[in-house]
């Protein structure tokens, strides 16, 4: 990597300047808000350095984040040509439309009948006390389009909870991770489903090799992309009919 | 704070050395009288000397004090919020100013120099402990790639917080070299000014008198 020597005036904190200055940084400006333009050598080791402390102490889900931005780079372009070549998908990229507490009527999914996407989904964040608004904002994806791929990607993932019927303890995400890696080919989420298991117990082992993975690795193969299903029109849809149109086999 | 302590420690083991050596020439002394003779310097293990730990954020002087309560320093120490540029302290009141690695945190530089040969004694002395600027153009260009390549990714990957070790990186570049230092030192009226380079430059003393 070369070294970098910020040739603009630098941000200004100290309240030297009126306001906030953009900083031009390796040529580029900021593309979205959040976005932290970075070098190659930066992006390789912020990807050594969130892999191993995503490892080291699990609980930090933003180290999971930034691995899976900092390499992403062959997976991400291939999701969003996924998604452009398919009618829904198409739509998802222009609508762009955001799974959050402020975007989503919490009233209305509750009211709808057991079995339909959005109870058994509010059901999922009720039970496991999870809010979609916790999903981190991407940083060091260097294109527009990209970021809002990969966060799509993220705030997706509790639906992918609910469609595969998985708790958020470590072997539900586990089996969602394996079937995630299938479905997206993102290094994180290979990395998460081969290194995941390390965490768990024997007995857990054992249903995970014989039960889960085999059905959630040939769910995640015959499934269609999930990037490509405009979940927010289909919150009265059945879970059960959703899964089938998807792919997805039921789970054991 | 770290400072302080030094200093605390540093006064506290001359005297007791000094007390020692006084001990040693009255060699017929009693125990009574020596036990005695401890104690009364326990009590001053000090002497007069005393130290004020000054900053702008209270945090930061609340975790002063904790450390200090941890490590047992509980005499001659004061805490004090105030501003660098607008200390709240009479004039020609200390022995030495010190501050470490704050200046480069201050708006009006100048205003903080000329702060502190105010509350300065004649004969007291400003010492700055600071980053400060690399000559040498090939250890400058590794600490150059070290720290913008390097540091935020830390940042980010231990603390969570790419932006501020960014800032720390740009505002160490944004501080005057030594010898442009210097000369503000010299401009709000210190003489016999000179600076010490620790580590190639990456870190430098400066130090002025008030004569």
């Amino acid at each position: 990597g070369r070294a970098r020597l910020s040739h603009t005036e630098p941000r200004a904190r100290d309240g030297l300047f009126g306001e906030e200055e953009e900083e031009e940084e390796e040529g580029c400006y900021q593309l979205y808000p959040g976005h932290i333009p970075t070098s190659p050598l930066q992006k390789a080791l912020l990807a050594a350095g969130s892999a191993f402390m995503a490892l080291y102490d699990p609980y930090r889900h933003d180290m999971v984040a930034v691995l899976g931005e900092t390499t992403g780079c062959l997976a991400l372009p291939n999701l969003r040509d996924k998604m452009k070549h398919h009618p829904e998908g198409y739509r998802i990229l222009q609508e762009r439309p955001r799974i959050r507490l402020s975007t989503l009527d919490m009233a209305r999914l509750r009211g709808l009948p057991d079995g339909s996407l959005g109870r058994e989904y509010v059901r999922f964040l009720e039970d496991n006390k999870v809010s979609p608004d916790t999903r981190m904002p991407p940083k060091f994806v260097d294109d527009e389009e990209l970021a809002y791929v990969i966060q799509r990607y993220r705030e997706v993932h509790d639906l992918m909870h609910t469609l595969l019927g998985m708790p958020t303890n470590m072997l539900g995400e586990v089996v969602v991770k394996w079937f995630e890696a299938i479905q997206t080919g993102l290094p994180m989420c290979v990395l998460g489903a081969v290194f995941g298991p390390v965490r768990l117990s024997a007995r857990k082992l054992q249903v995970l090799a014989t039960e889960l993975l085999p059905w959630a690795i040939r769910s995640g193969r015959n499934a269609s992309c999930i990037l490509n299903v405009y979940y927010e029109q289909r919150w009265e849809q059945p879970v059960e009919s959703l899964r089938e149109e998807i792919g997805i086999f039921p789970p054991p | 704070g770290d400072i302080a302590f030094r200093f605390i420690n540093y006064v506290c083991s001359v005297r007791e050395r000094q007390l020692q050596q006084k001990l040693k020439h009255h060699q017929n002394l009693s125990w009574q009288e020596i036990a005695e003779s401890y104690l009364e310097d326990k009590f001053k293990s000090l002497g007069d000397s005393q130290v004020v730990v000054c900053d702008i954020n209270k945090e930061m002087l609340k975790v002063g004090k904790q450390k200090a309560q941890q490590l047992g320093y509980s005499e001659g120490l004061s805490w004090v919020l105030g501003n660098a540029e607008e200390l709240p302290f009479d004039d020609d009141k200390f022995d030495v100013y010190t501050i470490a690695f704050g200046i480069r945190n201050v708006t009006r530089i100048d205003l903080a120099l000329q702060e502190a040969y105010r509350v300065l004694k004649p004969g007291g002395r400003f010492l700055c402990l600071e980053f400060s600027h690399v000559s040498n153009p090939l250890f400058s260009r590794l600490y150059d790639l070290y720290s913008f390549q390097v540091i935020p990714v830390l940042g980010e990957v231990i603390a969570g917080d790419w932006k501020s070790y960014q800032y720390l990186v740009e505002s160490i570049r944004r501080f005057p070299p030594q010898e442009e230092f210097m000369a503000m030192i010299e401009d709000a009226g210190f003489l016999k000014v000179d600076y010490q380079n620790l580590n190639l430059g990456i870190v430098a003393i400066h130090s002025g008198f008030k004569l």
